[in-house]
């Protein structure tokens, strides 16, 4: 039997058990990023051009396209933690800081979802010639 | 201002390799966040269509733009070779001194002659799309 109250679950005090959740999501993220990358480099260098009717062309084959959106939302999550972790590091006002991390994931919520968004209207021929 | 213990501040290590080194890959992680604003723009002009992805690409081909590119040519290689370096320390290996160091240099070298090789290639590319 134990005499911990259980207050002290409610209040949500000690371990939560997720302190390693950012630290886990940025390695996963990373090991995403890397054969995304690397396939999103090398297939643009491999165009043969990047005019309008070239790009089109690109991206509305359905893989292109669905590796690209999965590119995106892992880059800008990828891109939030970084960014987040160097202003928990280097923004000493505790104001500042709150502003600053809201700020950094409104901009990669925006970012995220304009990258996918422009994809797809690209992908289903919605972009005017 | 903190109540807590801080960390040695960075004055009190020697500037080594490996610091400098890690330092670097923040500074390039920014710098690869700044890019991925432009990889938006570009995809958002591309869907704009013909006339706004010309307004664009006019901005996108700017010699600034140019500098860029290898800015970020440059960012790309040493934070791809860098990442995989810290993937393979969270394995628990090469965290010693000497590997450390050791894989330091690999990363110098690595990540300069992949800049060269990606540079090379965007040139090329760049010779075919007037």
């Amino acid at each position: 039997m134990t005499l911990r109250s259980p207050l002290r679950g409610v209040l949500g005090l000690g371990s939560a058990k997720e302190g390693v959740h950012a630290w886990w999501m940025q390695r996963l993220s990373a090991l995403a990023l890397v054969p995304l990358s690397i396939w999103f480099v090398v297939s643009l260098l491999a165009l043969p051009a990047l005019d309008q009717a070239t790009l089109v062309a690109w991206m509305g084959q359905s893989w292109t396209a669905l590796l690209l959106i999965l590119f995106v939302l892992v880059a800008a999550w990828h891109s939030h933690l970084g960014v987040r972790v160097v202003l928990e590091d280097y923004v000493p006002d505790p104001g500042a800081l709150t502003l600053s991390l809201v700020l950094a994931r409104f901009v990669h919520v925006l970012l995220a979802a304009a990258g996918v968004f422009a994809v797809l209207r690209i992908a289903f021929g919605g972009a005017p010639p | 201002m903190l109540k807590r213990p801080l960390s040695p501040h960075l004055e009190v290590y020697k500037l080594k390799y490996t610091l400098i080194g890690s330092g670097m890959h923040r500074l390039t992680g920014l710098g690869l966040s700044a890019g991925f604003v432009l990889l938006v723009y570009w995809l958002m002009a591309v869907a704009g269509g013909a006339r706004a992805n010309a307004h664009a690409s006019r901005l996108l081909s700017l010699p600034v733009a140019k500098v860029l590119y290898a800015l970020l040519i440059i960012a790309f290689s040493y934070h791809l070779l860098a990442g995989i370096r810290h993937l393979i320390w969270d394995t628990g290996r090469g965290l010693e001194r000497k590997p450390a160091e050791r894989s330091a240099w690999l990363l110098a070298v690595a990540s300069v002659v992949l800049s060269l090789v990606l540079g090379c290639f965007a040139w090329l590319a760049s010779g075919r799309t007037p």
